[in-house]
């Protein structure tokens, strides 16, 4: 039984199947992948593990609870943190604030009325960012306001708000989209050091192959909205299928 | 101090330095002068307005400038303010106090549904929904509700009006607990006379407390929450926060600030009509607090303060004060001045407002507290290349919003 478990899920845009009977499931404390060629339905699915939108049919249990008909900040708080494909942040407030948003959302719950106490003097909330900062190596950078970051340290600093809810399954969308080779692989080496000091559940939707063989323990393809195969990478490379759903037919 | 920043504590004792001088402050030129006559400021009626503007738009800015969402009907909250204010003189006593705790819980109730409702959308469509929210209530307060608010004629207390609370001797004006609003101490120095008013004191007061709670709420994790929806909805809600009842007790809030402005202008003089709430006192709102800065402390208190005292003062000066100040000049000359500057002032005072609004807005989009703030820096800039070091206390402290 995974941490994550989806059963026969099926989303349809009109006349377009998006989602045919998907199923997957996510061994808890394992980076999985989702690969598959543009169209597949991997964001689509993302979108329906995090409550953006709602499957026609099936099931999404997460951890033994279904999260279907929650809405984001709901599926959040019961331990999934997502990361998306160009990095939302705060941009206006600074890293420091940013990161200590999460850590307020994960002491208060979803909605707390503290209007008249001092940002100031909440030490605990203030030393948890700092930590999680330093993880990061982005301390010296606290006090910038966020929109001043580069590309790949907005990156970092949405890892950082995620990571520092201490989520049971972190969901990342195309985390290197992108990225040049270098800010790649130091993103690589980000969430590998991340996975080492932690226990923590990862699900990758990923294009680059490199991130992909670099990180996944199992690995999913998709395509044409319906999971291909899934396998551990040494199998998936050079599988019929695989190659026939990036290239196309089979060639004889 | 107080639970402020060193910075903070600072603007605030400006703040309350300001307001309790007031009419000192206002009042730079010798009663009887021609400039005197002309542009002091420091009488009490002009100077409750600018307090009760001050407040009602220290609120609204709790609400635009920390989560962004425009309300365009904050004159609703005003004007249900006033009206039950004036209900509790007409039913009570002229007693303030439950007539201000009134006019507060009722614009509180009203912000809590017309929120309810509009938060349901953002942006241009939550203006446009509060907007017509606030045309409903003035449409309403003009006729359909008659009986409740007297329609086109106001409000007001008559001398058949139950006032159940009142005794015999009781004053015939508004009062806390017998000391009338009225009331004034007259000091005479020299050329100069200022007019120390109780209800202008009285509306100070509010202020000073109704602008050291927006301090509290702009620096409390509340608030941080409320700049975060501002900055980004999204991230908001997949980080586990439920923006909804965030927006919405930050509009309940600002809602019942506008009462409590509604409740002073009853408080200051017990009538009341329906053109309060009418969408043009909504705009004048928005335009106070872009004017003087928004999501800063102290940009609606200059905003408001402005936008006042151009209304009241500029609007006064005419032909003949003109024809006064340029009576030295030859002839053709004074009357070439006077063509020029009188568009800009009289009734035109629109024209000037209009014209420093657009400035403000295409060069200082941060209001005129963004402009302070430039020249503050020029000069400590001028200060550091001379002395050294200075200067760092700014560079400290980033992450505050400006004030």
């Amino acid at each position: 039984m995974g941490i994550l478990e989806v059963k026969g899920v099926n989303k349809r845009f009109g006349g377009l199947q998006a989602l045919g009977d998907v199923n997957l499931s996510v061994k808890e404390n394992t980076v999985h992948a989702i690969i598959g060629p543009n169209g597949a339905g991997k964001s689509t699915l993302l979108n329906c593990l995090v409550g953006k939108l709602i499957p026609d049919s099936g099931s999404v249990m997460f951890d033994g609870q279904s999260v279907l008909g929650r809405k984001p900040h709901e599926i959040n708080q019961m331990g999934i943190s997502r990361v998306f494909q160009t990095p939302e942040i705060f941009a206006d407030l600074t890293v420091l604030e940013n990161v200590m948003i999460p850590c307020f959302a994960k002491r208060d719950g979803a909605f707390r009325m503290h209007a008249i106490e001092s940002t100031r003097h909440e030490g605990d909330i203030i030393a948890q960012a700092k930590a999680i900062l330093s993880d990061v190596s982005m301390l010296e950078k606290s006090e910038m306001i966020a929109s001043s970051l580069s590309r790949g340290d907005k990156r970092r600093l949405e890892m950082a708000m995620c990571l520092v809810q201490e989520p049971r399954l972190l969901l990342l969308d195309e985390p290197t989209a992108g990225m040049a080779r270098a800010d790649t692989n130091n993103t690589i080496e980000l969430l590998k050091e991340i996975k080492a000091k932690r226990d923590i559940t990862m699900c990758i939707i990923e294009h680059d192959m490199h991130v992909v063989f670099s990180l996944a323990e199992r690995i999913t393809v998709l395509a044409q909205g319906t999971p291909l195969v899934e396998e551990t990478p040494e199998n998936i490379k050079g599988h019929p299928k695989v190659r026939e759903a990036y290239l196309g037919e089979a060639q004889v | 101090m107080l639970g402020l920043t060193s910075r903070d504590f600072t603007l605030f004792a400006i703040v309350c330095a300001l307001t309790l001088l007031a009419p000192i402050i206002l009042n730079p030129f010798p009663t009887g002068s021609a400039l005197g006559a002309s542009f002091n400021a420091g009488y009490p009626a002009l100077m409750q307005r600018f307090a009760i503007f001050g407040i009602l738009v220290v609120g609204f800015n709790i609400l635009f400038g920390l989560t962004g969402y425009l309300s365009f009907g904050h004159a609703a909250f005003l004007g249900v303010g006033s009206y039950a204010a004036v209900w509790m003189f007409k039913l009570l006593s002229y007693n303030i106090v439950p007539a201000i705790v009134l006019s507060i819980i009722v614009a509180g109730l009203f912000s809590v549904v017309i929120g309810y409702v509009s938060l349901r959308r953002s942006g241009i469509y939550f203006s446009i929904l509060t907007l017509a929210f606030a045309q409903m209530c003035y449409a309403l307060a003009y006729s359909v509700f008659t009986p409740l608010t007297n329609g086109e004629t106001g409000l007001q207390v008559y001398t058949s009006d139950p006032q159940v609370l009142m005794s015999p001797g009781d004053p015939v004006v508004p009062h806390l607990f017998g000391l009338q609003m009225n009331t004034a101490e007259v000091v005479r120095v020299g050329p100069w006379t200022w007019t120390f008013e109780v209800g202008y004191y009285l509306c100070a007061i509010m202020l000073i407390a109704a602008f050291y709670l927006s301090i509290r709420i702009f620096r409390s994790p509340f608030g941080m929450m409320l700049r975060a929806i501002k900055s980004n909805q999204t991230r908001m809600n997949y980080t586990g926060l439920n923006s909804r009842p965030y927006t919405l007790a930050a509009f309940i809030i600002s809602g019942m600030y506008a009462g409590l402005a509604g409740g002073l202008l009853a408080a200051m003089d017990p009538l009341t009509g329906a053109e309060r709430m009418y969408w043009t006192a909504s705009g004048e709102i928005v335009v106070m607090a872009i004017l003087g800065g928004v999501g800063t402390l102290i940009g609606p208190v200059v905003g408001s303060g402005i936008i006042k005292y151009l209304e009241n003062i500029v609007s006064k000066i005419n032909e003949n004060i003109l024809h006064q100040w340029f009576a030295a000049l030859p002839d053709g000359l004074e009357n070439v001045l006077i063509g020029v500057v009188h568009p800009f002032v009289g009734e035109g005072w629109h024209l000037t407002l209009g014209l420093l609004f657009m400035v403000v807005v295409i060069f200082l989009p941060g209001g005129l507290v963004e402009g302070g703030q430039r020249v503050g820096a020029m000069f400590s800039r001028k200060s550091r290349n001379a002395s050294g070091v200075e200067a760092d206390a700014a560079a400290q402290n980033p992450n505050t919003p400006a004030e």
